[in-house]
């Protein structure tokens, strides 16, 4: 499925590098938002799927985890492509992994010194970064036959792609789940739940008086708690996305 | 491309490589392990918040310099063995995980006795298994040593919105004040309770999605404060007997 989607992005691999080109113009464009939507990681291409499951249950998790994918992506799309004519082909997926691995390292020890409370909550999924689909796809797919600045697009355009969605799951995931945004991090929110105190929550279910008195019928999900919560989540963003543009239906 | 050729570019990989990540990680090492310090210190204190909110510092607005700070002018900190005597060893030094490996009777445990204003407050730190991989955790007894000031748990792999919420979901943490860990002499614990908690001096509610880890965290009480027990008693005699018939 992802190869066949890599030819419909009608991006031509450009190996030679002798025609002279804009630094940012529309072909580089296209590179960061084409993930965004039309060609998006997850929904289309289907990569990077089984971490969208495990740390979407809440949004500032997910939030941290896009900016580090970001960071992975587009660096080591930019060190594959800078290596991409001396990497023996033989063995370029092990190249491409240990260059992988190296990044996440380095940002698995600077978030130790950076954000400490932030290494201790995403230590497992830091890690785990190595193994996401999407960035070996797009250095397997991209990086090896393009030049070093439109390779780094394509991996922040992809990080992107994938950042948006993990929020986008992750805000329905926390928020009808757990009736909170943000939870964990310096700007929590406590949306709507049932509390003794009156100002913990901004819709209080258990209110006597207010609007909160309206929702006394509202639990909050713990379906949406569990990881497979986000497949369906995932699968509404699909079929919502497919059915705004038809093109995108995989007819095989 | 000659099978020579791959073999130099990986030997000259594996050795940039090693270099780069040995140097980052040399480069931060000190600065990483005075945040883990802190970090360490912060959940320690987080046992006994509202005692510090009391007395007009939050624990939210300490900064990193006051942690290290109350650490040492407030905190005293003791090693104690399996039958409750002092320990004369190097309290930095102790890995709680490593004693764990230990035989119990050859382990040895971390006691942070924090002064607040003349009333001690006990910081017991236990340990035990997750669903995943280990969990950790502090718990503070009042100057009686029964009631519980608060407790504050950390893990290493649970899953993040169910066995991680020990550690992030202060509304579940905040159940553990007021808990007693004796029913009259008898050592009981609390237990989490899958389903809500029953009796209501030494159980807490389960967390939905989380009942390997919530048993992991009744289980780690049990074994890490019953280890304690010698010492408790000890320091229960020491403080005078007649305060301690409470129910």
């Amino acid at each position: 499925m992802a190869e066949s989607t890599e030819i419909r992005t009608g991006v031509v691999a450009d190996p030679a590098g002798t025609e002279k080109e804009p630094l940012f113009g529309k072909k580089e464009k296209i590179l960061i938002t084409d993930p965004l939507l039309d060609n998006n990681p997850i929904t289309i291409q289907v990569l990077g799927v089984c971490s969208a499951l495990a740390v979407t249950s809440l949004v500032y998790p997910s939030l941290v985890m896009a900016v580090a994918v970001v960071f992975v992506c587009a660096f080591s799309s930019l060190f594959t492509s800078l290596m991409r004519n001396i990497i023996p082909k033989a063995v370029r997926l092990i190249v491409q992994l240990v260059i992988i691995a190296t990044l996440v390292t380095l940002v698995n020890e600077a978030l130790k010194v950076l954000a400490f409370p932030v290494y201790k909550q995403l230590s497992v999924y830091i890690g785990l970064i190595i193994t996401n689909c999407i960035v070996m796809g797009r250095l397997e797919a991209f990086a090896m036959a393009n030049k070093p600045w439109r390779a780094f697009l394509d991996g922040v355009g992809n990080g992107l792609g994938y950042g948006l969605i993990l929020v986008a799951v992750g805000v329905v995931r926390e928020l009808f789940g757990k009736g909170s945004l943000f939870a964990g991090s310096g700007i929590a929110m406590n949306i709507i739940g049932p509390s003794n105190d009156t100002t913990q929550y901004w819709i209080n279910t258990a209110a006597e008086s207010g609007i909160g008195s309206f929702f006394g019928w509202y639990a909050n999900n713990n379906l949406m708690v569990l990881p497979a919560a986000a497949m369906f989540v995932i699968a509404v963003f699909i079929w919502i996305q497919r059915s705004y543009n038809t093109k995108l239906v995989d007819v095989s | 491309m000659s099978t020579k050729y791959i073999y130099t570019f990986g030997v000259i990989m594996t050795v940039v490589v090693a270099l780069v990540l040995a140097g980052f990680r040399t480069a931060t090492a000190d600065a990483a392990a005075r945040n883990e310090d802190i970090f360490n210190k912060r959940e320690i204190l987080a046992t006994v918040a509202e005692p510090l909110a009391e007395a007009g510092t939050p624990i939210g607005s300490l900064s990193d310099d006051q942690v290290l700070e109350i650490f040492e002018n407030q905190v005293t900190q003791v090693l104690v063995n399996s039958v409750g005597e002092q320990v004369d060893q190097e309290f930095s030094a102790l890995d709680l995980a490593k004693e764990y490996k230990k035989p119990e009777d050859a382990r040895i445990y971390p006691v942070n006795i924090f002064d607040l204003n003349g009333e001690k407050y006990y910081v017991f730190s236990v340990r035990g298994n997750g669903l995943w991989d280990a969990i950790w955790g502090n718990i503070a007894l009042a100057s009686d040593l029964n009631t519980v000031t608060g407790a504050s748990f950390d893990h290493a792999g649970e899953t993040p919105g169910l066995g991680a919420e020990i550690k992030d979901n202060s509304g579940w943490k905040s159940q553990f004040k007021g808990k007693k860990i004796f029913d009259g002499d008898k050592f009981v614990s609390i237990i989490v309770r899958k389903g809500g908690a029953v009796d209501p001096e030494h159980d807490v509610d389960g967390l939905s999605g989380a009942t390997v880890t919530g048993d992991g965290v009744t289980k780690m009480l049990w074994n890490g404060l019953k280890a304690y027990e010698p010492y408790i008693e000890e320091q229960r005699a020491e403080n005078g007997a007649t305060s301690m018939n409470l129910k």
